[in-house]
C-alpha cells in the first residue's frame, strides 16, 4: 500500500444461535456499538437473507440493501449505511426470499461481498439467520470465528448444541465462543457453558481428531431495560450505557479484542 | 543463472522412466521441449500408483482439495467413495502375494470400467481405493455406489490361467462439505467412518453418510439438562 500501512483484512465473526428469539441480532448490534466505542471500524452484515431484521433492531429504513447489491442495482459502497452506534451496517432488506436458498448464485454473491468488505473494516459481524440451514452454515463458513448465542432455556441450549455439533463435524471448527444471554443470576452462563462442554466431551469429541473447546466469551444479564430498548428500537448501549446489560456487552467487546 | 540442460543430472530420472515403461520424449534430446517432456513424465509417474496405474494417495489428496474449493463456490454436490477389498488377507494367505497383486489390479480396472471419465479412481492404501465423483447428485449417490460394489462382485478376476476369484468390496461414502472452511482430511474421515460401518454390518455393502447429520439424541439431551446445578434456578 502506498501510505505505508500494511494491508489489513477484517476479522470475520459469525454470530449464530440455532434457535431464534434468543436476542442474537440485538446482541450483535450492541456488540458492534461497543467495538466501535473502542475505536474499531465495524460492519454488521445482516446475513439472515430470508427474515432479515437488523433494520428493525437499528430502526433504519435503508434505501439500498444487500438485495440491491445482489441484483446489481447498487454498488456495495452505497449499500453500507451508518448505524446509530457508530458502526456500519449492510442490511438485507425485505424481498430477499429469492436468495434464502443457497443457490450457486447466492454462494458467489455472498463470497464476493465478504471478499470486498474485508479490506475496509477491522471487524465484520455476520448476523446469521436462526437454524442450521444451508445459507446459515455457508455464512458461518465464511467467518474466522464463531459466536453462538444461547439462553439458559433448554430449547435454546439444545439448538446451540446441535449447531456446535454440526460445525465441528462439517467445518472442522475446534474452537467456538459462547455468549449466554438472558441469565437470571451471575454465574448461570458458566453453568450453561459447563453443561455444553460436558456433552461435547462425551458425544462429539470422541468422533473428532482434535477436541472441540467451547470458550465462554461472557454472559449477559436478563435486564428489563433490554425489553424497553427492543420495543423502542434503540441500542441499549447508546441510550443506557450504565445498565447491567450494556456494561456486560462492553466486557464482551473487550474480550473479543483481546483475541 | 539457469543451468544448461547438459549440466543437469538426468540419468536417474531417465532410468526411472525407462523402468516404468515410459518412452523418452520424442523431441531432440537436451532441448527445452524434451526437458519439459521428461518433467511431465515424472510428474505423471509420481501421481500414479505403481501397481495399478490409477491415481496415488498424493494426487488423490490434491484432487480432493481442488474439488472442495469448486464445491464451495458452485454448490454442486460431489461424492467421495472409499472402498476396501473384503477379506483381502485371506486372498494373500491362500493364494500368495502375487495373486493379491493381481486382484488389486483387477479391482482397479473394474472401478475404472464403471465410472465416468471425469471421475477419479485412486489407490489410497494397500487394499483401499477411493473414487471422487464431481457433480454427482445426492439423489443418485446410493445408485452409483451400489453399481461400483456390484461391478466388483460380478467381475471374475484371474489369478492364473486356470483360476479366477470373485472378491467383494465394502464401500463408504460422503458428499463434499458444501462450506468454505473444510479440508480433504475431514471429507476422507467422514467417508471412512461409513466404510467402517459397512465393514461392521457384514461387508460387501454400501454405507453413505445420512443426509441429516444434526440430530441430538435423547441421551444427549438428558445429559445436557441432567444437572443438579440447574435446580438452583426456579
Amino acid at each position: 500500500m502506498t501510505d505505508g500501512k500494511p494491508a489489513t483484512r477484517a476479522i470475520f465473526t459469525a454470530i449464530t444461535s440455532g434457535k431464534g428469539g434468543v436476542g442474537k441480532t440485538f446482541v450483535a448490534a450492541n456488540l458492534a456499538a461497543a467495538l466501535a466505542r473502542q475505536g474499531q471500524r465495524v460492519l454488521v452484515l445482516d446475513a439472515d437473507l430470508g427474515l432479515a431484521n437488523l433494520d428493525v433492531v437499528l430502526n433504519l429504513v435503508p434505501k439500498l440493501t444487500l438485495h440491491d447489491v445482489f441484483d446489481g442495482r447498487s454498488a456495495l459502497e452505497d449499500a453500507i449505511v451508518p448505524a446509530p452506534g457508530g458502526f456500519s451496517a449492510l442490511l438485507a432488506g425485505s424481498g430477499m426470499v429469492e436468495y434464502s436458498r443457497l443457490t450457486p448464485e447466492v454462494r458467489q454473491k455472498l463470497l464476493d461481498v465478504v471478499e470486498r468488505v474485508g479490506t475496509r473494516f477491522d471487524h465484520v459481524l455476520l448476523d446469521t439467520g436462526a437454524g442450521i440451514s444451508d445459507v446459515v452454515l455457508f455464512t458461518i463458513s465464511l467467518a474466522d470465528q464463531v459466536i453462538v448465542v444461547a439462553t439458559p432455556e433448554p430449547t435454546s441450549m439444545t439448538d446451540a448444541y446441535a449447531t456446535i455439533k454440526v460445525l465441528a463435524a462439517t467445518q472442522a471448527r475446534r474452537a467456538i465462543r459462547l455468549v449466554v444471554n438472558q441469565v437470571r443470576r451471575p454465574g448461570e452462563g458458566r453453568v450453561v457453558h459447563q453443561q455444553l462442554q460436558q456433552v461435547v466431551d462425551r458425544y462429539v469429541n470422541p468422533t473428532l481428531d482434535a477436541a472441540l473447546r467451547l470458550e465462554l466469551l461472557g454472559e449477559l444479564p436478563a435486564d428489563p431495560a433490554v425489553r424497553e430498548a427492543v420495543a423502542r428500537r434503540e441500542l441499549l448501549l447508546e441510550t443506557q450505557p450504565g445498565t447491567p446489560f450494556s456494561m456486560a456487552v462492553v466486557t464482551l467487546a473487550t474480550r473479543l479484542l483481546q483475541g | 543463472m539457469r543451468p544448461s540442460i547438459p549440466d543437469l543430472h538426468l540419468d536417474d530420472a531417465l532410468q526411472l522412466l525407462r523402468q516404468a515403461g515410459v518412452p523418452e520424449p520424442a523431441e531432440p534430446a537436451g532441448s527445452m521441449a524434451w526437458l519439459q517432456g521428461v518433467i511431465d513424465a515424472l510428474v505423471d509417474l509420481t501421481s500414479r500408483d505403481a501397481l495399478t496405474g490409477v491415481a496415488n494417495r498424493r494426487s488423490f489428496e490434491l484432487a480432493l482439495a481442488r474439488e472442495i474449493d469448486r464445491v464451495a463456490r458452485s454448490g454442486e454436490p460431489a461424492l467421495l467413495l472409499v472402498l476396501d477389498i473384503d477379506h483381502f488377507k485371506h486372498v494373500n494367505d491362500t493364494h500368495g502375494h502375487a495373486a493379491g497383486d493381481l486382484i488389486i489390479k483387477a479391482v482397479a480396472q473394474a472401478l475404472l470400467d464403471c465410472v465416468r471419465p471425469m471421475d477419479l479412481v485412486a489407490r489410497i492404501g494397500g487394499e483401499e481405493f477411493a473414487v471422487v465423483l464431481p457433480n454427482c447428485a445426492t439423489a443418485f449417490g446410493e445408485t452409483v455406489a451400489e453399481r461400483v460394489r456390484r461391478r466388483v462382485e460380478h467381475t471374475p478376476m484371474a489369478i492364473s490361467a486356470a483360476t479366477a476369484l470373485n472378491v467383494t468390496v465394502s464401500v463408504g461414502g460422503a458428499f463434499a462439505p458444501q462450506w468454505v472452511r473444510s479440508s480433504p482430511h475431514l471429507w476422507i474421515e467422514r467417508a471412512d467412518r461409513q466404510l467402517y460401518r459397512a465393514k461392521a454390518q457384514g461387508r460387501n455393502l454400501v454405507c453413505l453418510e445420512p443426509a441429516a447429520v444434526p440430530v441430538v439424541s435423547g441421551e444427549e439431551k438428558r445429559m445436557l439438562f441432567d444437572s443438579s446445578q440447574f435446580l438452583d434456578f426456579e
